[in-house]
């Protein structure tokens, strides 16, 4: 019952305030400090041996680490103990980080040093590391002096939370464990370039690493045989208490409302349209765009809609409200914020909106079928597609209160 | 005091070491590590103090510290005082503190001072230029499986060993 209740990761801000959260930051950073001092990046020779196949001491630390903590993360996750959707997943703006990538690495040769090093270094007593950090503040004011300048480029190419498993189209637990054969590669070929350029005998090494990298593989199969809680068991989870968000018609926004969303500039509004092409090709709001009518088609918008800003609300809308009510419960089961359900469906909106154009069917439907017909199949062109605001005065209860995103949203370097 | 001068941990088990904090440090805040974003924070603070308006009127300046706001009041800035603080004490107690220059054989100090803060400045343009530096970048982001992460990853060490051959003199 706890484990339903807190999963990680934790608000711990609004836990435990701001101040004692902070001092667990302050704790977390002394201990990336130690872990960096402790592997010997405090010195700039061994961080430099890299780029000259001597000591392959970074990339052995780098991909470790990474493969740590993405096992055990994706670990938790399949166990249902953290959520991943909360975590801060660096967004992709993928030419502007090649670019700054190949500068850095330019500035690493040179210098000796990364950022968090440097400061990890100069604590240990190197001067050079307080030259580097003197050279980091010079760099940061002269990109913020300059960005406004390439900001097009900077800003470009932006794909949002975009992932290894996304881009592979391959499942989690599969990613995991081809990225630790990958790492496993990197490390043949680290110790091999030691041998050959830096005279290290192999042999010496610790038989150890053998050891760990067997736990590693076996976990990272355990991982994929797990598998990641997909949107029903996550709707386990929250199902009593959104059910009764659900009964109390808290997120069951009338037409009034969905009509000043749509003339509201303010915000961003998706409209999602969960009925069969066929229907929405007949007739759909301006701007609606289609899902099928199955958790899986919802489902697969999870990503695009989790990228949204802040200030976005999203309406899932049906003939009735029985297939928006299952397309509500898929997204926020998955954490998307700020989704709410057209009350009494297009059906509703037709009531109030249909012109002399559009005419109820004369036979009674059920809840979920379409009870106008419409002549031709013109989409968004009807006038009850896009209603002048002007001409209805409409009264309704405000419910939309737009939440901004739960997770992180400043974190890696932010 | 001195204490013995203890060898540097295996970097494998130093890997599984920084995995694990990495790991701690999103299970409980649901945020990586990083540096360079405190390093940006203190600058446009610093930027602030003495030039208030002209960081207001600097689009990238003011989203940090434009008007009222502190850009010293973010998580990433506690984590950060903390490396230093968790570096001296790992050192100390490993006997590893000590005032030094660390350089290639063939290279006087002062030239690794140069050396340091160029490529110091690089660093800091390349950091912001990708948005974030080896912790918050590659580590952070390559263990949640961030594309760009991985992407930028790889131009870090594509950008390292394109320009080690022409300053080999600095390490070798």
């Amino acid at each position: 019952m706890f484990l339903t209740l807190a999963i990680a990761p934790f608000p711990i801000e609004a836990d435990l305030g701001k101040w004692l959260a902070y001092g667990l930051y302050l704790i977390i950073g002394i201990l990336f400090g130690t872990a960096l001092e402790q592997a010997g990046f405090a010195y700039s020779p061994n961080l430099a041996a890299q780029f000259y196949l001597k000591d392959m001491r970074v990339l052995k630390v780098m991909f470790t680490a990474i493969i740590t903590a993405m096992t055990l993360i994706f670990l938790s996750s399949g166990i249902g103990i953290l959520d991943y959707t909360k975590l801060f997943v660096d967004p992709t703006y993928l030419w502007p980080g090649i670019v700054g990538g190949i500068i850095m690495g330019v500035g690493f040769t040179i210098g000796g040093f990364c950022p968090g090093t440097s400061a990890t270094a100069a604590a240990t007593g190197s001067i050079d590391a307080l030259f580097y950090l003197g050279g980091i503040f010079t760099g940061i004011f002269v990109f913020g002096e300059t960005v406004d300048s390439f900001a097009t480029f900077w800003y470009g190419w932006s794909m949002g939370r975009f992932t290894l498993p996304e881009w592979l189209h391959v499942s989690t637990g599969t990613t995991v464990v081809l990225v630790i054969l990958f790492a496993f590669v990197f490390f043949w070929a680290a110790e091999w370039f030691e041998k050959k350029y830096g005279g290290v005998d192999p042999k010496a090494l610790p038989k150890a690493r053998y050891v760990g990298a067997g736990a590693f593989l076996v976990v990272g199969l355990l991982v994929m045989f797990i598998g990641q809680p997909g949107w029903e068991q996550r709707w386990d989870r929250v199902a009593t208490q959104k059910n009764e968000v659900l009964a109390n018609r808290e997120v069951q926004i009338e037409p009034g409302e969905l009509l000043e969303l749509m003339n509201n500039n303010k915000i961003k509004l998706v409209m999602l349209d969960v009925r069969p092409e066929a229907e929405f090709n007949m007739f759909h709001l301006a701007w609606a765009r289609q899902v099928d009518p199955t958790a899986e088609a919802v489902d697969a918008l999870v990503p695009e809609l989790l990228d949204n800003p802040g200030k976005t609300a999203i309406v899932a809308m049906g003939n009735g409200e029985e297939e928006a009510t299952e397309a509500w419960k898929v997204l926020v089961a998955q954490d998307v914020p700020n989704v709410y359900i057209l009350a009494g469906g297009l059906n509703g909106w037709l009531d109030i909106f249909a012109g002399s154009d559009i005419h109820p069917v004369t036979y009674p439907v059920a809840g979920d079928q379409a009870r106008f017909v419409f002549p031709t199949a013109i989409g968004s062109g009807y006038s009850a597609s896009n209603p002048d605001p002007e001409e209805y005065d409409l009264e309704y209860t405000t419910k939309v209160k737009l939440a901004e995103q739960t997770g992180p949203t400043a974190g890696g370097c932010g | 005091m001195t204490r013995p001068e203890k060898p540097w941990i295996n970097p494998y088990l130093g890997g599984v070491l920084l995995g694990l904090v990495l790991f701690a440090a999103f299970f409980i805040t649901g945020n990586g590590l990083g540096a360079s974003g405190g390093f940006q924070r203190i600058w446009a603070w610093l930027e602030d103090v003495v030039a208030s308006g002209h960081v207001d009127r600097t689009g990238y300046l003011a989203a940090y510290a434009g008007g009222d706001k502190n850009p010293l009041d973010l998580w990433i800035v506690p984590l950060l005082i903390g490396v230093p603080v968790g570096g001296f004490l790992s050192s100390w107690f490993s006997g590893r503190f000590k005032v030094r220059t660390g350089k290639g054989p063939n290279i006087s100090v002062r030239t690794r001072w140069a050396a340091a803060f160029v490529g110091g400045t690089i660093m800091g343009f390349g950091a912001r230029f990708a948005r974030g530096c080896t912790s918050g970048q590659a580590l952070s982001g390559g263990a949640v499986l961030s594309v760009g992460s991985w992407a930028f990853m790889f131009a870090m060490f594509a950008g390292g060993y394109a320009v080690a051959w022409f300053v080999r003199k600095l390490w070798t």
